[in-house]
């Protein structure tokens, strides 16, 4: 067994009794990056020096017996939307590139003050638009279970470096289910906490009132441990929960037993994948063998989730996005003649493809004439899908769902075809739309080896409870072991 | 149809710089006349990825204004954003109010020829400032500072009640007072921190419908809103009479030129695509928190002026110089408590004490003196201890050094002299040096009296008590 | 609902965005398609509903009126494409 294919947690064991030290792991993760990532590109950036730098500082701290944290010295990657300062951010855009923050993200903070060294940053859809990684400025990310494959996105870089043991956990952030759905497709645990729980100082938005950073891991503990960290009321963040941090660790093990898990109709409408579902609907067996009730359940509201979700997204987007024009960083038009030039084609040749759609339709959406049609309609709806939710949740401790109604698909077979895109997502985009947590844990794998997730999710502020019922599948069936033939 | 026929309709809306620290959603500072760009964060820069958080102090100048103005206070109110391109603007939106403003239905008494009248607030709320181009820097370029980014303003927003240019002077004027009563707003409008637009129309008199309304911008003194308002109400009356349409657009008052040009064309019509910020949720104010802020609200500049005149008998006139401005008004009251005769005082204040500061050039918080000081010099000068003219050298000398007035009249050998037997010498010899003159005053030419008085005044250098001297001279010269 | 080149054309003016001949004709088609799929909203009565513009109600943050240290200019202006003397330079604005 190679260092790196241990878990956060193992790790962190080994570096607490002294067997290995950070700079050792930091290391291996190194070596690791070197051979796999050609053929992974889950790596924007490897930030050698500074990783190595803040291993050092960690194996001092425990020789000293001080430890930060739990998991200080266990390196871990980025996902290139959060701020790092010093170290390039680009959002996977042309139009960032050579952008160098003065400034952390909150959670980079945190990870850096719990003495986590940072490897560097990782590939993602361009602005976090996207379910596949195609749409990165720079190059698309390949899924380490079959690298024709997407590893899903638009957390793909993050989820593909924690598949291929390239980092021991990641972060990344999930608007429309952009943690959830590369774990679904790389075999690994992804975290969508509720809207507020964890800060997005410093992270670059897309779509404000739903964008929300989580952890990514190899395994639920592991998750548990890393949210622990990042999920802390920031003052630097108006929309940020001002709520106490349980112990996400201290009811792990509790099982299902005497739970009341929701499944909801909806999300097993006609298009599923005949495996996926296989998958889906054995992991339920499961829990009902371990002593949980399943509920069958409706969320009436979900078939307007994707239409509501392509309104509200592109028109904040289009809002955020505002600011990439050239004067104060990022790319500039030098040939612009004026300011209106310097504008649109600044703008043009900064923006890909996808992200000029959204921006497009947002704009429209938000124009004179077409305001209450779209954006308020869809702010509207998007209030009856939280009632589904408050709704069900009265009778429900939690709903268990699939993630994806397909395993991952080959690169390249949708680009060209947004609204199929956008179709990958129908499973995920409620969660944000009602704010609620929602987690993803393997569940099994296709004939052609091919991962499946199934999705929890949760009441408000209910991480330790989704964390909890993952762990419980988790124990039994042990698929984190299996490792991605990389 | 002559200019007499139109009755112009004017609105105005205020942009009132806060006098915070800090900015409205960061922690710079306000403070003006900083290098470009010194006052900068990744916040007001606009930076990927950081977010607002909204300093409580402007919502609490937002209630105390809205109070101020009689308006009513929202329990709930919301921020958007407003979105537009321009290179003051780092995010491309500015974070302003606009379904939900803070305050709304408000009102503003002002002077009229006619007598006072109401002028109805339709709203308040708070938004950021954009930064500062200039854009004349050479080598076809334009330079960018962001130091007054984020720079919290409030927006006051009148109906369309002002009926032509002295009234919208009046009501400027008095919304500024209250403003600058409130220290809320320092009511500089040459810096900027004070400014003006002005919605301007014309209807013909009795119609019910408003005309077509343009909006005049860079009014930065209450001359420059006077005159653009006018120019504008009869470049509408002409444009009308000349069979033309008034278009809806923006015009820029040209200073120089004294004329208005139009800023925008029409092609580049703004759609400011407003929607919610979600980055700030709405914000709450309690009914507790309104009325914590409305027991901290000063006395407001109207209501001075009339209690002025009712409690310390003054003219409405010496009322209004004296409450113009709050310190000068503290200061009168504390005099007033330690010397009684309101209306003496207020002499002093507007003769002497206000020269003295335009000399200087300063304000009335920088005088060295106490208002106890002021009042003993005062007394003094009752009693006769200082003649009334010397007591004017002796203010003099306490307005530059502090020092207290029986000190001053010591050292300068101020006293006035009351000694009957002093003062009876003097006389004697001055009537015993001018037999001649007592001679023309016994035909009958009494106004010789006054050359002995000032024979006598000037033999005691000023410092004779003019009262014993009249006295002594007549009894002396046998009436 | 169909989106015409010439809608493509304000839209994009609006968004400051310098699409190519190809790129408006393409978004036309793309949005269209996007525009139809959201049209099934309308059939929804949301008359009596409150808009959701935040997902969770929290309580207005507020911040204390204290200056913080602002970032030096040189690190303001450090990404800057073009810069004098401390501000940030672009092409003269003729307002
Ligand atoms: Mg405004
Ligand atoms: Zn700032």
């Amino acid at each position: 067994m190679q260092l790196t294919d241990l878990t956060m947690l193992e790790l962190a064991e080994k570096l607490a009794a002294g067997q290995v030290s950070s700079v050792e792991a930091t290391r291996a993760c190194l070596e690791r990056i070197q051979r796999v990532d050609p053929k992974i590109r889950a790596f924007l950036r490897v930030d050698e020096a500074g990783a190595l730098a803040a291993a050092e500082a960690s194996d001092a701290r425990r020789k000293a017996g001080t430890p930060a944290s739990r998991l200080d010295g266990v390196p871990v990657g980025l996902k290139d939307l959060f701020l790092t300062e010093g170290l390039e951010t680009t959002a996977g855009s042309r139009v960032l590139e050579g952008f160098v923050p003065p400034l952390d993200a909150t959670v980079v903070r945190l990870l850096r003050e719990a003495g986590l060294p940072l490897l560097g940053k990782l590939n993602l859809d361009e602005f976090a638009m996207g379910s596949s990684n195609e749409s990165s400025a720079y190059f698309p990310t390949h899924n380490p279970w079959d690298v024709t494959r997407t590893p899903g996105g638009s957390s793909g870089g993050s989820a593909a470096a924690v598949a291929a043991r390239e980092v021991f956990g990641a972060l990344g952030t999930d608007t429309g289910g952009s943690i959830r759905q590369p774990a679904a497709f790389t075999n690994t645990v992804g975290l969508k906490p509720t809207y507020g729980r964890v800060s997005r100082y410093g992270v670059i938005a897309y779509a404000s009132s739903l964008d929300q950073p989580g952890p990514m891991t190899r395994t639920v503990s592991d998750a548990a441990a890393l949210l622990q960290i990042l999920a802390q009321h920031d003052p630097r963040d108006s929309t940020s929960a001002p709520v106490t941090t349980p112990d996400y660790s201290a009811e792990l093990e509790q099982g299902v037993r005497g739970l009341k898990l929701g499944v909801p109709r909806e999300y097993f409408a006609q298009g599923m994948e005949e495996e996926v579902e296989a998958s889906v609907r054995a992991a339920l067996r499961e829990y009902e063998r371990q002593g949980a009730t399943l509920v069958d359940v409706s969320l009436p509201h979900t078939q307007y989730a994707l239409a509501t979700y392509y309104l509200i997204a592109p028109a904040e987007a289009s809002s955020n996005l505002a600011r990439y024009d050239g004067v104060r960083y990022g790319l500039r038009a030098k040939d612009a003649r004026g300011l209106k030039e310097l504008y649109s084609l600044t703008r043009e040749r900064g923006f890909g493809p996808e992200v000029k759609r959204r921006i497009m339709l947002g704009t429209y959406a938000l124009s004179a004439g077409y305001y209450d049609a779209y954006y308020l309609r869809a702010q509207k709806v998007r209030t009856l899908i939280r009632e589904d939710f408050t709704r069900v949740f009265k009778e429900v401790d939690a709903l268990v769902a699939p993630i994806s109604p397909v395993a991952p698909f080959k690169l390249g077979e949708k680009v060209d075809d947004p609204l199929s895109m956008y179709l990958m997502d129908v499973y995920t985009l409620p969660c944000n739309l009602a704010g609620v947590p929602g987690l993803s844990v393997p569940c099994g794998f296709t004939k052609a080896g091919l991962p499946v997730g199934l999705q929890v999710l949760g009441r408000p502020f209910d991480e330790a409870l989704l964390l909890r019922i993952a762990r419980a599948f988790e124990r039994e069936h042990d698929f984190f072991r299996r490792l991605a033939p990389i | 149809m002559p200019v007499s026929d139109f009755q112009p309709v004017i609105g105005l809306e205020v942009h009132a710089q806060l006098l915070t620290q800090s900015k409205i959603f960061c922690g710079c500072s306000t403070a003006f006349g900083a290098e470009p760009n010194r006052n900068t964060c990744p916040v007001c820069l606009g930076m990927p990825g950081v977010l607002p958080v909204l300093n409580e102090r402007v919502v609490d100048f937002a209630i105390r204004t809205g109070l101020a103005l009689e308006c009513r206070v929202n329990a709930k109110s919301v921020w958007s954003r407003k979105n537009y391109f321009y290179p003051d603007l780092p995010k491309g939106y500015q974070i302003t109010q606009y379904d939900l403003p803070i305050c709304e239905h408000g009102k503003l008494l002002i002077d009229t020829p006619q007598g006072e009248k109401l002028i109805r607030v339709r709203r308040i709320h708070m938004e950021e400032d954009a930064g500062k181009s200039v854009h004349d820097a050479g080598g076809g370029q334009s330079l960018v500072d962001l130091n007054r980014a984020g720079v919290p303003l409030l927006e006051i927003v009148s109906e369309p009640d002002l009926r032509d240019a002295d009234e919208a002077v009046e009501y400027l004027k008095a919304l500024r007072d209250v403003l600058v009563y409130l220290g809320v707003n320092d009511g500089n409008l040459d810096e900027g921190s004070f400014r003006c637009d002005a919605n301007v129309s014309v209807m013909l008199k009795g119609s019910d419908t408003y005309g077509q309304r343009c909006e005049l911008k860079n009014l930065n003194s209450f001359r420059f809103v006077k005159q653009a308002i006018e120019y504008e109400i009869s470049r509408q009356v002409d444009v009308i009479e000349s069979g033309g349409k008034v278009d809806q657009e923006t015009r820029l008052w040209d200073v120089n030129k004294g004329v208005s040009r139009s800023m925008r064309s029409k092609e580049d019509a703004h759609d400011y695509r407003y929607f919610p910020e979600p980055d700030l949720p709405p914000l709450h104010v309690t009914t507790e928190v309104i009325e914590a802020v409305g027991h901290t609200l000063p006395e407001l500049p109207r209501a001075k002026l009339q209690r002025f005149v009712s409690q310390y008998g003054l003219p409405v006139y010496d009322a209004r110089i004296l409450t113009a401005e709050r310190p000068l008004a503290d200061f009168f009251e504390a005099c007033a408590e330690r010397y009684p005769d309101a209306k003496k005082l207020a002499n002093w204040f507007l003769g002497e004490l206000l020269r003295l500061l335009k000399e200087e050039g300063s304000t009335v918080t920088s005088v060295r003196f106490t208002p106890a000081q002021l009042a003993e010099l005062l007394g003094a000068v009752d009693q006769g201890t200082v003649s009334a003219n010397a007591g004017k050298d002796v203010l003099a000398e306490m307005f530059r050094t502090g020092r207290s007035a029986p000190d001053i009249i010591a050292e300068k050998g101020l006293a006035q002299v009351s000694d009957t037997g002093a003062i009876e010498a003097v006389v004697d010899d001055i009537l015993a040096k001018n037999a001649g003159e007592i001679e023309k005053y016994r035909a009958g030419k009494k106004q010789v009296f006054g050359f002995f008085v000032g024979q006598v005044m000037r033999a005691m250098k000023g410092k004779g008590n003019p009262a014993l001297v009249n006295e002594l001279l007549k009894k002396k010269l046998g009436d | 609902m169909a989106l015409t080149l010439e809608q493509v054309r304000h839209v994009a003016t609006l968004a400051r965005l310098a699409l190519t001949p190809e790129e408006e004709q393409r978004l036309s088609t793309q949005l269209s398609a996007v525009l139809d799929a959201v049209t099934q909203l309308q059939s929804l009565d949301v008359e009596n509903v409150e808009p959701t513009s935040h997902a969770t109600l929290t309580a207005s943050l507020l911040r204390e009126d204290v200056t913080r240290p602002s970032l030096p200019p040189e690190k303001s202006l450090a990404n800057a494409p073009a810069k004098s003397g401390t501000s940030f330079a672009v092409p003269k604005i003729i307002e």
